[in-house]
């Protein structure tokens, strides 16, 4: 069971049967009233989007979704084909579906593919991903401590702020939540 | 080198909130303010309906130094300010931080609106100190104008402007606090700054009931860019009526399955002995917000609860 409180873009939850994910998410509370989360909820089967707004005295149900480890083959026009590694079943999940997670995926990468029953309806990405940078503008030494940023692309063709200090040809970590960077990864 | 990074690109904003609190300091002082202290940990809270403190033990974090400043006004200083740690449980947003910064002052012999006054010399003063002139521009680039005086809207014309029910309604049907968060704030400051004043009574469970309409409560809100600021009140001395209404609050906290409280005696008791007076508390952080033209509270702190 979640309470209002763990209310959250991203989270899924079931309503009447059916999964759902919040798609956006406020908090609002007015000084001396009660607390309000209002959400954005997206059918993850039907992509029906409503608003709702929440107390913090509601609770919700899990959505009762599987995930299955698979590897992400290729991408064909408006359908991203995934595999599963043991049985080789291919599965498809339109671009819809995919949504942002495609700045987070390179081929042949292992995701988890959430299903509702048989259906495929989404990816869950790892908080983090490591991806390579493929153009950074170059450091100019000394350049830290006014706490500067610069814009870098990563190989999925992602871009992102990142400290100056980061150069072609590095790993950094991302977070997939918040789309932002992390750190540098040395091997 | 990540970590110092991301702390030195709060400098600016850092900056800005050092002055910010230095301004209002020397308004304060200026103006013949005793600038006090009193504990952050606590035995006793006012029990309102909506607001949690984390427990300590078996006592409490303060959801605000109120209780405390009523006792000093009561015991004779006539004007106080304090600028205090406040804590409130389960508040995380964009605008909320479990533990934040709230200037609180308190003034003896005068009512809620000579309090909207003193919102806009504070405020004009600030942005003076910081060589803002009379505009503030927030993080989307719109422009608020500080020239006197600010807009004055009542919660009932609040209501008609903007929504099919009065106040009263609203209450009844328990839509209020959607109704002013959703439907009412975000249009309020825009442009100037907005007092929003008279809520009904039952929703200023401290504040005095205005003399010629019990209904309401000379409670006020102030707004800048749909952003909620402060809150004032004038100052309920009557410990019978205050006695009534806490009991009230206790019930709503029951009835949503919430702690009650233990009475705050001593506040209670001190009462009959508060002056006519009129007390207001601001989101010093969502103040700083405005000066650094930051759309979130997280940008004007320097740790966050989560990088802790």
């Amino acid at each position: 069971m979640y309470e209002a409180s763990d209310l959250r873009k991203n989270l899924k939850i079931q309503i009447d049967g059916e999964p759902y994910v919040v798609t956006d998410f406020q908090f609002v509370k007015p000084g001396k009233g009660q607390a309000l989360y209002r959400c954005k909820l997206k059918n993850m089967i039907t992509g029906s989007q409503f608003e709702r707004t929440f107390r913090s005295v509601d609770s919700f149900e899990e959505a009762d979704l599987q995930e299955k480890k698979m590897q992400y083959l290729y991408r064909e026009e408006n359908k991203y084909c995934f595999m599963d590694n043991e049985t080789f079943e291919q599965v498809y999940l339109t671009a819809e579906q995919v949504a942002n997670a495609a700045d987070f995926m390179v081929e042949n990468v292992d995701v988890d593919i959430l299903f509702f029953g048989d259906k495929p309806l989404g990816i869950t990405l790892p908080n983090f991903v490591d991806l390579t940078v493929t153009k950074a503008d170059p450091w100019v030494k000394g350049d830290t401590a006014a706490g500067n940023a610069k814009p870098v692309v990563v190989e999925t063709g992602y871009q992102l702020q990142a400290p100056p200090f980061v150069e072609e040809g590095e790993k950094i970590r991302i977070d997939t939540r918040t789309g932002e960077y992390v750190t540098r990864i040395k091997d | 080198m990540d970590e110092q990074w991301r702390l030195a690109r709060k400098s600016e904003a850092l900056r800005i909130r050092s002055a910010v609190i230095q301004a209002v300091r020397l308004f304060f002082i200026d103006r013949d303010f005793l600038e006090v202290e009193t504990p952050l940990r606590i035995p006793e809270i006012a029990p309102e309906a909506h607001i949690e403190a984390p427990a300590s033990e078996n006592w409490y974090l303060q959801t605000s130094p109120e209780l405390c400043m009523k006792r000093l006004l009561a015991a004779g200083y006539p004007r106080l300010f304090q600028v205090a740690r406040c804590f409130r449980k389960d508040e995380r947003g964009q605008l909320h931080l479990p533990e934040f910064t709230m200037l609180e002052w308190y003034e003896k012999g005068v009512c809620y609106l000579d309090l909207m006054e003193r919102c806009e010399d504070l405020i004009g003063f600030t942005a003076e100190k910081l060589d803002r002139g009379n505009v503030l521009v927030t993080a989307e680039d719109r422009h608020i104008s500080l020239k006197k005086p600010w807009e004055r809207l009542t919660v009932a014309e609040a209501f008609r402007r903007y929504t099919s029910l009065t106040p009263e309604e609203a209450v009844a049907r328990d839509r209020f606090d959607e109704i002013i968060g959703f439907e009412i704030e975000p249009n309020l400051g825009r442009g100037r700054p907005t007092f929003l004043y008279d809520y009904p009574v039952s929703l200023g469970s401290l504040a005095r009931s205005k003399r010629d309409d019990p209904s309401v409560a000379e409670r006020f809100e102030l707004y800048l860019d749909g952003i909620e600021l402060a809150n004032a009140f004038s100052e309920l001395n009557d410990e019978v009526e205050q006695r009534r209404r806490f009991e009230n609050e206790q019930q709503r906290r029951a009835a949503d399955g919430g702690t009650v409280y233990r009475e705050p005696e001593r506040f209670l008791a001190a009462l009959p002995h508060l002056p006519d007076s009129a007390g207001i508390a601001l989101g010093l952080d969502r103040l700083v917000m405005l000066f650094a033209g930051a759309a979130c509270i997280d940008d004007v702190v320097a740790f966050t609860p989560e990088m802790l």
